[in-house]
């Protein structure tokens, strides 16, 4: 991806939205009058910004708890390294997987290797989607284990200074 | 939380829509009403009350943290249950641990490090291990296959 590096007005445009936007009729001029650029330029910026990935989405972050989804597991996998691109590909495209990544093992302790975060209203739903990434995996998988979040001890975000 | 008993019909199509791309244009909202067949200002009064209750935790751009330059990792400790809150309370107290989660697994303890330079992550790592000497499990993303909230209300 080539994306355009950030300058000192995209990083104020993001120090001024990343808290959310204004529920305004005009929110990015919104944007516009704070960082002191017409409402165009902000809106170029913005979809530059979305093309390139520097914005994964703009919209609404719901709070899975609040939404009925209580069962939270991350299940972690130990696929082969040359077959995890295929894998992590078919995973992450399962509507009920929310993040899909390949991270480092720790060996001995740790050879998990594909990480898939898994979402549902209670464990028996939750249960039933790791089963069907156990048969989507088949003997791809040479170990799995899923873990469940008992507490949330910290969550702020992101944030970024300005 | 009760707040899913509470959710009319509108709220969930509302919530369903804006999961997906917010348009980058002009009068965003009417666009987003015309196409819920609502009008624009119960689109604004609705997101305003599901953000009041919690339903939403935040509504506008979700920006990528590598891309804007920074750095960002999971780490995973093996903490002694005697010890738990102390140590939760010393990864807490980093400013730049973002998400800490206790997970039911001799590796029970998993927090998100986001920096503003990706130089600065093993510093934070190391701050860690010395207040609570313990080791930190550095498992940043090697690939990234999917991200994306799709939780249907």
């Amino acid at each position: 991806m080539n994306a355009t590096p950030l300058d000192a007005m995209d990083r104020r445009i993001v120090v001024a939205t990343q808290g959310g936007l204004e529920l305004v009729s005009r929110p990015y001029a919104a944007v516009a009058r704070h960082v002191g650029i017409p409402e165009a330029e902000v809106i170029k910026r913005l979809k530059r910004m979305l093309a390139d990935g520097v914005i994964r989405r703009i919209g609404a972050v719901p709070n899975h708890y609040a939404l009925g989804y209580r069962a939270n597991a991350m299940t972690v996998w130990d696929v082969a390294d040359e077959r995890i691109e295929a894998l992590g590909t078919k995973v992450g495209a399962l509507d009920f997987v929310s993040h899909c990544y390949h991270r480092p093992r720790h060996l001995p302790e740790w050879p998990y290797n594909l990480f898939a975060m898994v979402h549902g209203r209670d464990r028996p739903v939750v249960e039933r989607h790791i089963d069907a990434l156990t048969r989507l995996l088949g003997m791809d998988a040479l170990g799995h284990q899923v873990l469940y979040s008992t507490r949330i001890l910290k969550k702020t975000g992101l944030r970024l200074v300005a | 939380m009760n707040a899913e008993s509470n959710l009319d019909a509108a709220d969930r199509a509302l919530i369903n829509h804006l999961q997906g791309g917010f348009p980058i244009v002009e009068e965003p909202f009417a666009e987003v009403a015309k196409h819920l067949d609502m009008d624009e200002e119960e689109v604004t009064r609705r997101l305003s009350d599901l953000l009041a209750r919690g339903v939403l935790t935040r509504f506008g751009p979700m920006y990528h943290a590598e891309r804007l330059g920074g750095g960002l990792t999971l780490a995973a400790m093996k903490v002694p249950d005697d010890d738990f809150d102390a140590v939760a309370e010393a990864v807490n107290a980093q400013p730049e641990v973002a998400h800490n989660y206790a997970r039911d697994h001799a590796f029970n303890m998993w927090f998100v490090i986001a920096t503003e330079t990706p130089e600065r992550i093993a510093g934070v790592i190391a701050e860690i291990e010395t207040a609570t000497g313990l080791t930190v499990h550095d498992m940043p993303k090697r690939r990234e296959f999917f991200v994306g909230l799709r939780f249907e209300a």
